[in-house]
């Protein structure tokens, strides 16, 4: 009754371009910031969420599930929207990580936040060479492709010492940067820094994520996604819209990859950016829903949160952590099968059906 | 011009120089080829008959190699001594398993994604392949296991041959692979020409609605198909956990089948023994040769960029159908 638009009176353009055409969605987006707000002030008081004590909640929980939410929208741009399937987002996510290592060795002084966006930009890069099969191939030969992409990157970063600098250990250790004279990376930066800084990144990179899809660039992407040669017809250039999905999407996986190492893990070797990781990425796309980016966060959080809960769980029953962490991935791919059959557009469309009934609601038409 | 010359020459001259050695290295990789154009070939056998791409097939290999193993100690535990019987009654309730496997995936995930895109068929099998690893490992445990080798009749030891001025070594559990593996492509071919279920499998892969006005039944078939892979699985899995431990890294390992099904055309069973055989070869001739250069460990990613560069230029792979889309 009270959720709805006021009828259909639209009388501009920039009206009918609105992204939040009603006025409840925009009301929840503000609270969602609010919340966002407040979990920084619980974290900054050091009260605990449920139970946890609130750096475990922000390090395990919070600032993970923040910095995948953003590797999902990324490949989600690339398989929801654009219809190219990739199997080699850890590595690509990989490459943003090595690509801001090398940056900030090189230049000291720039700002570390500058320096994300630029690893993004090289791993652009890298996705826009390794996008190029894409041209010409599709569906399981591209993930052929990118499989590709993941085993040779992969191999890269473990060989190529200069990329660790000679680290003898082969892994990336981070060094304390500040931002504002705050800490943000290192062992002994503040958790709810961390938190904002990678919170602020996540919202500016998402308001430019609807903005490309809701623009020319997004339509092409669907259209190709839709039916490429029907697109290619009525004048979409694959080249252009395929290779700037590449490019988007790496580019997201880069900045997120760069804030996984320097802002989650403070250290890391290759095994954070192999296949498995590629396959969780694409779980939390397929269960938050294909082309949605609502369905990036609700995927990201379900895949990250789920095991985590489900292990806790365990523990209370007394049952080990391996047996319920295999538990968790039977689960998983019971889920995935199950939201295929049930609800192939996932968490997003249930939300969205949520929605739908609630327009109408209390009236059943 | 000292990088041409470690590129360009020197592999050819040691390979020259130490003819033996390099036979030796063609062997092995005519080996490794084997089993990899297997797995490729329980792909392909599920492609041709439902249009599916089973990314669940390496996973299979495990589990089925993990069920043998697992079935054989339980067995043990049971009270039974003889090591033959043991083998035999697992080999049987691992076919029985693997049977359940295939009636289970077309009952709960195919039947009800009937007519889906295929992309959502490929996410499914992915599913399919988590719920796999996390129920093997729960169920049989994530340490490596060994293989039955002896109690299973598979020979071991090893035959050495004077030739081309050294000495060569065959494992005989890479000629007795070599030998199954043909035996299994025969046997598949005969009953794929011969078999009134091979014939109904032909015309299911042919054309599914021609195939159900006829009289066919899709479900029957789909079942049949993944039961046949389930049995490749199964040998592959046996051949593959005699030559290192049962654990599922394999998995991983079993991916290297998909480019070998770029290189050979997703729907030909000749095309997935070539392309396994010129992967297994390639990848080690490259690791032996030029994979130095590099730091080694290129086998991990070779066969990848090869079928990229191929993709390039014959996306259909060697013996694959032309591909033609319309509007």
């Amino acid at each position: 009754m009270f959720y709805r638009e006021a009828g259909d009176f639209k009388t501009s353009y920039k009206s009918d371009l609105q992204a939040f055409p009603i006025r409840q969605d925009k009301i929840g987006i503000y609270i969602w910031l609010i919340i966002a707000l407040v979990v920084a002030l619980f974290a900054y008081k050091e009260w605990g969420i449920m139970g946890m004590d609130s750096g475990f909640a922000m390090k395990a929980i919070i600032i993970p599930t923040l910095v995948f939410t953003l590797t999902t929208l990324g490949l989600n741009i690339l398989t929801g929207f654009a219809g190219q399937i990739s199997l080699g987002t850890g590595a690509f996510m990989g490459v943003g990580a090595y690509a801001c290592y090398k940056l900030t060795t090189y230049f000291p002084d720039v700002n570390i936040i500058i320096l994300f966006f630029a690893s993004g930009l090289v791993s652009a890069a890298v996705g826009v060479l390794f996008g190029l099969p894409s041209l010409r191939i599709k569906g399981f030969y591209l993930v052929v492709a990118t499989l590709g992409a993941q085993f040779f990157l992969e191999w890269l970063f473990g060989r190529w010492a200069w990329l660790y600098n000679n680290n003898p250990s082969g892994a990336i250790e981070v060094p304390v940067r500040t931002l504002f004279g705050v800490e943000i990376t290192g062992a002994n930066a503040s958790v709810v820094a961390q938190y904002l800084v990678v919170l602020g990144i996540l919202i500016f990179m998402t308001w430019i994520a609807s903005n490309l899809i809701r623009g020319r660039i997004g339509r092409s992407w669907m259209m190709i996604r839709d039916m490429d040669i029907a697109a290619e017809l009525i004048g979409v250039r694959p080249l252009w819209a395929k290779l700037s999905a590449f490019a988007v999407s790496s580019f997201y996986c880069g900045v997120s990859g760069a804030l996984m190492v320097f802002i989650w893990l403070g250290a890391a070797e290759v095994e954070s950016f192999d296949i498995n990781h590629s396959f969780l990425y694409l779980f939390m796309v397929i269960i938050g829903g294909l082309g949605s980016i609502t369905g990036s966060y609700m995927g990201a959080a379900f895949i990250w949160i789920f095991p985590i809960v489900l292990k806790e769980i365990g523990k209370s029953f007394g049952v080990g952590a391996t047996v319920m962490e295999n538990i968790s991935l039977l689960a998983i791919g019971v889920m995935i099968v199950i939201i295929l059959i049930k609800e192939p557009h996932g968490l997003a469309r249930l939300w969205q059906i949520a929605k739908q009934k609630l327009r109408l609601w209390p009236f059943p038409h | 011009m000292d990088f041409l010359y470690d590129v360009l020459i020197k592999p050819f001259v040691e390979m020259g120089g130490d003819p033996a050695f390099f036979f030796q290295v063609l062997w092995e990789g005519f080996v490794a080829g084997i089993l990899y154009a297997l797995i490729a070939l329980g792909f392909v056998l599920i492609f041709k008959a439902s249009g599916i791409f089973n990314f669940a097939q390496g996973i299979m290999v495990v589990f089925a190699a993990l069920g043998l193993v697992g079935f054989y100690e339980v067995l043990g535990s049971a009270g039974i001594e003889s090591g033959t019987v043991k083998a035999v009654i697992s080999l049987v309730l691992t076919l029985t398993m693997m049977y359940a496997l295939a009636f289970g995936v077309e009952r709960l995930v195919l039947r009800p994604l009937v007519g889906q895109e295929d992309i959502i068929l490929f996410m499914s099998t992915i599913g399919i392949t988590f719920m796999l690893i996390g129920g093997g490992q729960w169920i049989f445990g994530g340490e490596p296991k060994s293989m039955i080798t002896e109690d299973l009749g598979l020979p071991t030891g090893d035959t050495v041959v004077d030739a081309f001025g050294g000495i060569i070594i065959f494992q005989h559990l890479d000629v007795a692979a070599t030998i199954i593996a043909g035996l299994l492509i025969a046997g598949l071919a005969l009953f794929f020409s011969k078999t009134k279920t091979g014939r109904a499998l032909r015309a299911v892969a042919d054309d599914h609605q021609a195939a159900v006005s006829v009289g066919i039944g899709l479900n029957q078939i789909w079942v049949v198909v993944w039961f046949a892979a389930g049995i490749v699985a199964l040998v592959t899995g046996v051949m593959w956990g005699a030559k290192s431990d049962v654990s599922f890294a394999l998995q991983i390992v079993a991916l290297k089948a998909l480019p070998v099904l770029v290189l050979g055309g997703f729907t030909s069973i000749p095309g997935a023994i070539v392309g396994g055989l010129i992967i297994g070869i390639g990848e080690k001739v490259f690791e032996l040769y030029w994979g130095g250069l590099m730091g080694g460990g290129v086998e991990s990613w070779f066969a990848f960029i090869i079928a990229l560069i191929f993709l390039l230029f014959r996306p259909q792979g060697i013996f694959g159908d032309k591909i033609i889309e319309r509007v």
